[in-house]
């Protein structure tokens, strides 16, 4: 089995079938990452390039062991040692990684659609690793591998997602992919954290998080841009956490099994109380999924010849 | 020389005139209009134009020539050979090069340029020094020297004191005062309309406040100061409907919109697409059914292209960093023949708001072809189909979503000053 695209650039029109091929693929590759020889030959001979253009610890580690993990070539560019400081385009820089024969890029960067367009130019696979506030499908994978590990299924689940949404690229892959699996999707923030027209892409909106929460099976925590305060967007973090911060008493009107998801990194004691985040969350969870669904994603893409385990 | 243009269907809103007429140019002039065959002038060069409309060299009152400093996206001589290529006599050209067109050396540089150029220039000056928004420009000069309108174009003036004395300064000269009307920290760094796309497509939104609140700010300017106002590029629904309350009220305001704002959707920027990104930005269906309801209402005087030339290098890449404006010199004529087809406008109404009208809101003695008018004519075989091909534009720039779209209607030959 393999994904038949060329790349992975966002959940938005991805199947179901296919979203179940990803997370069943990361499922038989979990185990890897608990053996000693944590290593698989599936990728061997690949060159895999994680080209960042944005600042990232858990994203870019997690790809690069996923790649080193089957046994692929991994490089790590970073734009403040790469010739991006001098002035080349996204498209040069591209071309030149690809003209020493890779075979996949992984991409991160601040603009929307960068990802897109390098994969319209290139013949590597193109992986997004989150672009602007449109796409972070890796994540929003990872994420519902979690939710099916810890809850069995995604179909019928109710999720909060409170926070950003409008800045949010992991928000936006979330609403998709949960939507193509049968799960209610419920968005909370501040209305100055709603994007136009959200309403009618299949989600409810809250701006009270308690009914937000209500039942709801996951709660999944986004992270506050403190910076977005300058912005008019919020009056200040005391407030924030008061109305939209997940607190105990909060989770409490959470179903009684319900998961506490972060993509990270946390801003503890603002979104997320430390309580809940140590205590009841399954942030850590989500971080060791994400090396899995990324092997899995890698290894689909490049031809999915299933490696001798 | 004479010409006898023949056999044509002449369309002149200023005379009223709607009929098959020969005319006939002497002394690169509007000699006089006859029944067909009813004037026979010695050695004149015949132009059969049967089948054909004869009508006003059509104007367009906004575009970017980027000559002084940005001559590889264009230049007044490519510039002006995209617009007689396209049926335009004359072209007004926006202040914002560089340096920024805020003095009589840069103004009779222009002119100086465009002696030999293929269609007429008038020059727009800069509303303030460098187009900063701070102080006003040197006024006098400008107008002394040749500029026809005052504009701060692509720079919006946010200052309201500082546009009110502009406006007010320019009664001296009767001078137009051209409005870009962006409230700039409402569209921050807004790339696109805000809404259903934005929002799927993760870039920064720009909503039409940003635009309703400008052209309401002006509106009330204009009637505080009496000055002669004109609004750019509008986009907006409810733009439209604050200038129809205005005029209604008998504001002195006129008003301009371009063909993408009535052709296109923000849908045109799915995929990223870089070529639909504009300054004000591509609306829903609800703004262009406005904006065509405004058209055909008389609310919006005139269309103009906002002719934006840029170089493919900085018009592609990653949507955010790619600059905003299309070319639309060649293009703006057969996109605007379908607001005919579609019962928009009659023939008649079309060639008043692409001739006669920018003459009029410009205080410029054309956009008709009474007898002693120059000989600025324009005629266009409204049968013609043919298909945009971005490659064969006489622009120096090629960015234009309209690639590969199916027109009907061109220019077919463009007579500036009695000069085919």
């Amino acid at each position: 089995m393999s994904l038949k695209t060329k790349d992975l650039l966002g959940i938005k029109g991805m199947t179901a079938d296919e979203i179940k091929l990803i997370l069943d693929t990361a499922a038989t590759f979990k185990d890897v990452s608990e053996r000693d020889i944590k290593k698989v030959p599936a990728l061997r001979g690949k060159t895999v390039i994680n080209l960042f253009y944005e600042a990232s610890t858990r994203t870019r580690t997690s790809f690069e062991l996923a790649g080193k993990r089957l046994s692929a070539d991994m490089v790590n560019i970073s734009t403040s040692t790469s010739s991006v400081v001098k002035g080349e385009t996204l498209l040069d820089t591209a071309r030149n990684i690809e003209a020493m024969k890779c075979n996949m890029i992984i991409i991160r960067h601040a603009c929307s659609g960068a990802p897109q367009y390098l994969a319209s130019r290139l013949k590597s696979s193109v992986i997004n690793a989150g672009d602007g506030f449109h796409e972070h499908p890796t994540q929003a994978l990872l994420d519902m591998f979690t939710m099916r590990e810890k809850l069995g299924k995604l179909e019928g689940l109710t999720v909060a997602i409170v926070g950003d949404i409008a800045h949010s690229r992991v928000a936006r892959s979330n609403l998709y992919g949960l939507t193509a699996m049968g799960a209610n999707v419920r968005l909370c923030g501040p209305p100055t954290m709603m994007p136009s027209g959200i309403e009618d892409k299949g989600a409810r909106i809250y701006y009270d998080m308690d009914k937000a929460v209500e039942g709801a099976d996951v709660i999944m925590m986004l992270r506050l841009q403190l910076e977005r305060q300058a912005a008019g967007l919020f009056p200040g973090v005391r407030e924030y956490a008061r109305l939209f911060g997940l607190n105990k008493a909060r989770l409490e009107r959470a179903n009684k099994n319900a998961i506490v998801m972060h993509p990270g990194p946390i801003n503890r004691g603002c979104e997320i109380s430390s309580e809940v985040a140590d205590d009841s969350s399954v942030i850590l969870d989500q971080v060791t999924n994400g090396v899995a669904v990324r092997m899995a994603i890698m290894f689909l893409l490049s031809g999915g010849i299933k490696p001798e385990a | 020389m004479n010409i006898l243009i023949k056999n044509g269907h002449i369309i002149d809103p200023a005379n009223k005139i709607d009929e098959k007429l020969d005319l006939l140019v002497s002394s690169n002039k509007i000699e006089k209009l006859g029944k067909p065959g009813s004037l026979s002038p010695d050695k004149a060069q015949i132009i059969d134009a049967a089948g054909k409309l004869v009508v006003p060299g059509l104007i367009d009152m906004h575009v970017h020539l980027r000559e002084p400093g940005f001559e590889y996206k264009e230049t007044i001589s490519t510039g002006t050979a995209a617009a007689k290529a396209g049926g335009f006599t004359s072209v007004c050209c926006m202040p914002n090069t560089n340096p920024v067109n805020d003095n009589q050396a840069v103004t009779r540089f222009i002119l100086d340029q465009a002696r030999e150029a293929s269609a007429r220039v008038f020059p727009i000056g800069a509303i303030t020094k460098g187009s900063k928004g701070e102080e006003l420009a040197e006024m006098a000069e400008l107008h002394a020297s040749g500029c026809v309108a005052i504009s701060d174009d692509g720079r919006p003036v946010m200052n309201a004191a500082i546009m009110r004395r502009a406006m007010e300064y320019s009664k001296i000269f009767d001078l137009l005062v051209i409005s870009h009307c962006e409230e700039s920290k409402l569209s921050d760094k807004g790339v696109m309309n805000e809404g259903a796309v934005s929002t799927e497509l993760g870039l920064r939104g720009i909503p039409n406040a940003a635009e309703e609140i400008m052209v309401a700010r002006d509106i009330a300017l204009a009637e505080l100061t009496k000055a002669r106002v004109h609004i750019a590029h509008v986009s907006a629904a409810g733009s439209v409907r604050l200038i129809r309350d205005a005029k209604a009220r008998g504001v002195k305001i006129t008003v301009e919109t371009c063909p993408h704002y009535f052709s296109l959707t923000e849908e045109a920027v799915q995929g990223y697409n870089t070529l639909a990104k504009m300054n004000p930005p591509l609306r829903t269906a609800v703004d262009v059914a406005a904006i065509k309801q405004g058209l055909k209402d008389g609310t919006i005087d005139v269309i103009a292209t906002d002719h934006a030339p840029h170089g493919m290098d900085e018009k592609s890449g990653e949507f955010d960093f790619a600059l905003f404006g299309i070319v639309g010199l060649e293009t703006a004529l057969g996109l605007s023949l379908k607001l005919v087809e579609e019962g928009v406008l009659s023939l008649t109404e079309l060639i008043k708001k692409l001739s006669l009208n920018p003459a009029t809101v410009l205080n410029l003695k054309k956009g008709t072809l009474s007898p002693g008018a120059d000989a600025d004519i324009t005629i266009i075989n409204p049968a013609e189909k043919w298909v945009v091909d971005a490659s064969r534009l006489k622009s120096k720039s090629k960015n234009t979503p309209f690639n590969g779209w199916k027109l009907k209607g061109r220019a077919v030959q463009t007579i500036v000053g009695g000069k085919i």
